[in-house]
């Protein structure tokens, strides 16, 4: 399970910090302080992990930012590192060429990246173009929304009863041809 | 009026901020965060930023409060404080105003609502309670978003008590048409069952049917519960192992659309999933282990090697391999991949490597040995972590030749350390090996007053502990025990005649005791120099008050007389005013003791620390004080469950299910609490003798939890893998001397720098890796447990002793052990091997002679030349090869115990011609389990070995061991006394039995036996006086109502009988509808009961002066009762 995720700048600035284990706001400020301690230290030739007792931390480093994913022993080391690379590479497609001030900014947006990528500690998609996907139908919500704020009640509870559009791999459903051979009997 | 420009004035940048484009930071830089965020990248320090943060706080609250403020600007305010939450600001104020835009704002402001509570609450937050029905109406929403939103908050916390409530809805949601809410809903499940497994229990066919779904999505989500289900019960899966090798056998195959690939991988993510679930499926499991090893022979071979992600499989291939039931040409490929791993250039690649390399070293140390040019590279490297690591692996392959190189190693990345996990890990580490390899006295004190002060206080308190235990009980020669005390003695000596401050406080203590203790040792020296010493640590500023009690603990068993007594009254007279209640009680005792050295002499005896202190933990002593209590009408005492027990039932409404009464951990709870008292009263009683120490370690908590221990006092701890009992790849190898093993270097590819250097690492690798491959040899020859350990404990158990005296009956070293194998298998020597009992072998001339009456038995005892002949006579070509396995195994059965009542016979496991069943016998004071090992197959099987531990039970072995070798369709018994260590309902013994078939390595198995506390209980024939007498004493009492046994005139004989003949319980007299009933632990631990008819139940009260034999006793009558 994924125990936090923690974004900071070259200078310990935290720019996006999501814990799913409870921790108190001291812990959590004295998490973050000392995560970019032990993570600044470190050559960009060294590693991309630290251990600790009942945690791990995986950690890359972007130009001016690190991303950094504090994780307990039943998440893959590897793994990790890439979902970040894909994480990455999904804030780059939606902010086209992502830059820290874009994680200023709309730190809810990247908040809402992230909830499709990993909910609860748990990842839920490592698939790009599905994250944007997801993220791209909620956008489209807010721009309807935005622009409807004075359209009549009756165009707006339309728009709010829209559906999320059908996403286009479920078509190939057919040929997916995972069978899960007789399971015992439900 | 003007309030409404006012109005649209604030709102106006919040409405021209929702049009921001992706990507448009500048854009929306002039919105109210980006003004925010403007303010504080301008400042310069800290404190200008608070200062800022507190105005723009103050300015949310008041916004947040208004009743004008409208949603649309809440929304926009709420990120504001979201950012300042980041920060480390507090917006408790803001909580309220979350849950609220989450309830009433339209779907744009409910997801800023949302992910504020999300970021802003925890599971246990009150104001939790008011997001339920949000979650609920949401849930329920026809809109898909509100859908999703809600699911994603519910993974994220959700009140536990609450989770009912939306249960069903979530349920609901499996089968929803979009597979991106039956997604999320798997998952919001998988977080249920974490928080609350209990109330999802219902649900777990619809797990299977998640795992079973059309869209590999909603499988893979479902595979995050398979993992955790699995990893906790691994047996109850064992049907969906073929399974998971179907769905990642089409992962592999590329059976899935092209938009799962990454990097052209099909689906990384969801392999190595399926890879740990196998892997965790196939431990300890031949079977299951079998399905799999296509597949991952097939995955290794598709995971070329061209990007991390490949390697991210391979890695958990390489696990995987190495943890399920082992097959040869896997693990030599696994072994090539490692390979791969640790010689990447690429950091992260050998960093794994090394790790894999720790993980599969147990079993295949010579991989080490291939390797080792890299790990010495390794050794010197920049990074921390992989110095770590290999530091790791180096503590796996340590042995008594190689420890001193590598404990120095490890000390010279202690002083460079400054990572407070790390110093705590290696200082046990270093401690251990230590400990258990220690080449001479000199090295092993001057190495552990290296490990005290560099593990300063951080040092887990079991290090010294063990320490001062080890010091204390000594081992086995006296004249040994003597050197090292001196040494440790003149070493501490010398540290303190120097810079004593700046020693951390613990290794103080050490030091304390040791010279309080041991001085005595050096006979050329005044205790008064001693106690100088020891007098100038109190002045020391930094000295703590527990380190100054240790110092005066000390000073008193020194007991000086001459010049030093003025000090010493000194200094009792100044810390016996101190504000320290402990030191004030050392500094009184001190000045007592000083003064009067016959009562100093009897209470602290200098040749007593060698035996154990009794501890009556039963508190016996106390029971004239309660008996004299109750008489005074003082209300008894109930043990806390029964006291829970009966608050419950006072309560209207009992909420927790039924079950039966009394689990285990009840028992275990009340016996912790008994035990307390008294173990205040020995730490307050002035001793300072091992056992103090052995009461402190046990009563301060060991943090130990997450530290993997591997080592422990007798040795390596074997870990239950069947990778451990894996038959090595390769046939035994002839021992390798450190000067082959330097040729052996050659044959690594590692870039050789430049000669001097290589020869400098060469002669590193060869210290380091020396003993490697004999030590692999030694494994090759069945020898699980290392031949020479220098600081072996003195065990008290007779169980563990068994293992001390083995080495003594077998030859310890591999080679010796070859010549001997090969005289037992001279034929001369066949009839007779010389350890053999006639004991033993006796049931193996009955194994032919079913219909000989157990008299005969008893003549084949005592003529041993009868036996011989049906040796002979076993070996005749009509033997039925079925025979060994034939039910009636109990004709083997010794005769001195087959008239005894024994259990029935069970086939414990039966695997590679080996067959072995146990039974336990009743004897009239003790049980006896025999174990019967036969070998059904045609040929000899040699060096068999068995080994039977338990906790709760002390296992000794009446015959030493069981023959060495057995030859075809023959059977062997051992059997083993066992006495009760502490009650329990079920002792659990684990045994160990390895052999050597002819051809092939040895093998290990384990097993388990268990037995019902029943088998323990014996009638207890009492006079009701006698009984009256007992009763007032005993102090361990329980009480619960049992249910009748109706139907007959008189329940309550009917009740008695069915409890006098299931457990053997003595009735000593019936009165009326009262009755006394009395048995006993193994003769000695009597148990009382007195059972009453009350309202149709029978109220029995059971009593017992040993701590949790009544209540374990209650549990059985209550299943001898039920079982009807």
């Amino acid at each position: 399970m994924i125990k936090a995720i923690l974004i900071f700048n070259n200078h310990g600035k935290p720019r996006l910090i999501r814990f799913y284990q409870y921790f108190s706001e001291d812990m959590q400020q004295q998490i973050i302080r000392e995560t970019f301690h032990l993570v600044s230290k470190r050559d960009d030739n060294v590693c991309n992990f630290l251990e600790g007792s009942d945690y791990k931390l995986i950690y890359r480093h972007y130009a001016t930012l690190y991303f950094v994913f504090c994780v307990d022993s039943s998440e893959s080391e590897l793994g990790i590192l890439d979902l970040i690379q894909v994480f990455v590479e999904t804030l780059d497609k939606c902010f086209e060429n992502v830059c820290e001030l874009d994680l200023i900014f709309h730190m809810d947006k990247v908040h809402y990246i992230l909830q499709e990528v990993v909910m609860g500690g748990m990842v839920l998609e490592t698939n790009m173009n599905e994250i944007v996907a997801q993220v791209e139908v909620q956008n489209r919500m807010e721009k309807s929304e935005g622009g409807l704020s004075a359209a009549p009640a009756r165009a707006v509870s339309a728009v709010k009863n829209m559906n999320l559009p059908e996403i286009p791999r479920n078509i190939n459903i057919g040929d997916i041809n995972i069978k899960v051979p007789s399971l015992s009997p439900f | 009026m003007s309030d409404v420009v006012e109005k649209t004035l604030t709102a106006l940048p919040s409405l021209l901020s929702l049009d921001s484009q992706p990507g448009s930071a500048k854009l929306s830089s002039n919105s109210k965060l980006g003004n925010l965020i403007r303010g504080i990248t301008e400042l310069t320090s800290k404190h200008e930023e608070e200062k800022l943060i507190q105005r723009e706080l103050l300015l949310i609250k008041e916004q947040v409060s208004s009743p004008n403020t409208t949603m649309r600007q809440m929304k926009e305010l709420m990120v504001r404080a979201i950012y300042c939450e980041m920060l480390g600001y507090g917006v408790s104020f803001s909580y309220i105003h979350a849950i609220k835009l989450a309830q009433q704002g339209n779907v744009l402001e409910k997801r800023v609502g949302y992910l504020a509570v999300s970021l802003f609450l925890n599971e246990s937050h009150e104001l939790l309670l008011l997001l339920v029905n949000t979650v609920l109406k949401d849930l329920q929403s026809t809109n898909l978003i509100e859908v999703c939103m809600a699911l994603t908050v519910v993974s994220q916390m959700f009140p536990k008590d609450m989770i009912p409530a939306i249960l069903p809805l979530v349920e609901e949601k499996l089968n929803h048409p979009k597979e991106i809410i039956r997604r999320k809903a798997v998952l919001a499940l998988y977080k249920f069952y974490l928080i609350a497994p209990n109330q999802v229990q219902h649900i777990h066919n619809k797990f299977r049917k998640a795992l079973c779904d059309k869209d590999p999505g909603v499988m893979s989500a479902s595979l995050h519960i398979y993992l955790q289900l699995i990893q906790e019960n691994p047996e109850g899966y064992k049907d969906l192992a073929p399974s998971f090798v179907t769905i990642l056998k089409q992962v592999v195959g590329g059976k899935l659309p092209m938009d799962f690939n990454y990097h052209s991988v099909p689906a990384p993510w969801l392999q190595i999933h399926l890879l740990r679930i196998l892997s965790f499926l196939g431990k300890n499991d031949q079977s299951t282990s079998e399905i799999m090893y296509e597949i991952l022979d097939e995955s290794l071979r598709r995971a070329e090697m061209n990007h991390n992600i490949t390697y991210a499989i391979l890695y958990e291939c390489v696990k995987c391999i190495y943890t399920i039931h082992p097959k040869s040409d896997l693990l030599e490929k696994a072994a090539k991949c490692i390979g791969n791993f640790v010689l990447s250039p690429k950091i992260n690649l050998k960093y794994l490597g090394l790790k894999a390399l720790t993980y599969v070293v147990q079993q295949d140390p010579k991989l080490a040995l291939q390797h080792q040019m890299t790990i010495i590279e390794c050794l010197d490297h920049p990074d921390l972590i992989i110095k770590r690591e290999t530091l790791e692996l180096l503590f796996r392959i340590t042995n008594d030749q190689n420890v001193t190189v590598i404990v120095e190693k490890m000390l010279d990345f202690l002083r460079i350390s400054e990572d407070d996990h790390t110093t705590i890990d290696l200082v046990g580490k270093v401690a251990e090996l230590a400990e258990k390899y220690a080449p001479d006295n000199e090295w092993f004190i001057d190495t552990m007053n290296t490990v005290f002060s560099l593990g300063g206080d951080l040092l887990q308190p079991d290090i010294p502990n063990s320490f001062l235990k080890l010091l204390s009980e000594g081992f086995d020669s006296v004249e040994e025990d003597k050197k090292l005390r001196l040494f440790a003695v003149n070493s501490y000596i010398s540290l303190l005649q120097r810079d004593a401050s700046k020693l951390p406080q613990r290794f103080l203590q050490v030091i304390c005791w040791v010279l309080g203790e041991y001085s005595h040792l050096r006979e050329d020296l005044e205790p008064d120099v001693i106690v100088r010493l020891l007098a100038k640590l109190l002045d020391m500023k930094s000295s703590s008050s527990e380190t100054k009690c240790w110092v005066l603990m000390a000073m008193t068993k020194l007991c000086p007389g001459g010049a030093a007594l003025a000090l010493v009254h000194n200094v009792s007279e100044t810390y016996s005013s101190s504000l320290d209640t402990m030191l004030r009680q050392r500094a009184q005792e001190l000045e007592i003791l000083s003064q009067d050295s016959e009562l100093q002499a009897k209470v602290l005896p200098r040749s007593a620390s060698m035996e154990p202190v009794e501890v009556d933990s039963s508190l016996s002593f106390l029971d004239g004080f309660v008996s004299e209590a109750l008489a005074a009408g003082a209300a008894p005492y109930k043990p806390p469950h029964q006291r829970q027990e009966e608050l419950s039932r006072s309560k209207a409404l009992n909420l927790e299910p039924y079950g039966l009464s009394l689990p285990i951990s009840m028992s275990s709870c009340s016996i912790t609490d008994r035990q307390s008292p008294t173990l205040l009263s020995i730490s307050s009683g002035l001793s300072g003798d091992s056992t103090d120490f052995s009461h402190k370690g046990s009563s301060t908590v060991l943090k130990l939890d997450g530290v993997k221990r591997l080592w422990g006092r007798d040795g390596y701890l074997a870990q239950k893998e069947p990778t451990e009992e894996a038959p090595r790849i390769e046939a035994a190898s002839p021992v390798r001397s450190a000067d082959q093993l330097g040729n052996n270097n050659s044959q690594t590819p590692t870039p050789t720098p430049t000669p001097e250097c290589d020869q400098e690492k060469q002669q590193l690798a060869s210290s380091l890796f020396v003993g490697l491959a004999s030590q692999s040899s030694i494994c090759l020859m069945g020898k699980s447990d290392q031949p020479s350990q220098r600081f072996r404990r003195k065990t008290k158990a007779s169980g563990s002793s068994e293992q001390i005296t083995n080495p003594l009956v077998f030859p310890s070293d591999g080679s010796d052990n070859l010549l001997y194998k090969n005289l037992l298998d001279s034929p001369d020597l066949d009839g007779s091997p010389p350890e053999q009992t006639p004991g033993l072998d006796a049931p193996n001339g009955a194994c032919d002679a079913e219909e000989e009456s157990t008299d005969a038995d008893m003549k084949e005892i005592k003529t041993p030349p009868i036996r011989d002949e049906h040796v002979t006579a076993e070996a005749s070509p009509h033997h039925d090869p079925d025979r060994s396995k034939d039910p009636s195994l109990t004709s083997h059965l010794p005769a001195e115990l087959s008239a005894l009542p024994h259990s029935k016979t069970t086939t414990l496991f039966s695997k590679q011609n080996l067959d072995v069943s146990a039974c336990h016998v009743q004897k009239e004071d003790s049980v006896v389990l025999v174990v019967f090992i036969s070998n059904c197959s045609d040929s000899f099987l040699q060096q068999i070995r068995l080994q039977v531990d338990s906790e709760e039970l002390e296992v000794s072995c009446v015959s030493d061991s069981p023959s060495e070798e057995l030859k075809s369709h023959s059977v062997a018994v051992c059997q083993y006394f066992l006495t009760v260590k502490r009650p329990s309902v079920h002792f659990d013994l684990s045994a160990t039995v390895s052999w050597q078939p002819p051809a092939g390595s040895p093998l290990t198995t384990q097993f388990s036996y268990r037995l019902p506390l029943t088998a323990f209980i014996r009638a207890l024939r009492l006079s009701t006086e006698e009984y009256g007498a007992k009763w007032l004493a005993f102090s361990h009492d329980t009480k619960q109502n049992l249910t009748l046994i109706q139907g007959g005139r008189d329940p309550l004989a009917a009740t008695l009988d069915v409890l006098k003949r299931k457990l053997q319980l003595h009735v000593v007299e019936v009165i009326g509808v009262e009755a006394i009933v009395a048995c006993c632990l193994q003769q000695d631990q009597p148990c009382l009961m007195h059972c009453r008819m009350h309202a149709g139940m029978l109220a029995v009260w059971l009593r017992s002066p040993v701590p949790d034999l009544p209540d374990c006793l209650l549990y059985c009558c209550q299943r001898a009762l039920q079982e009807l």
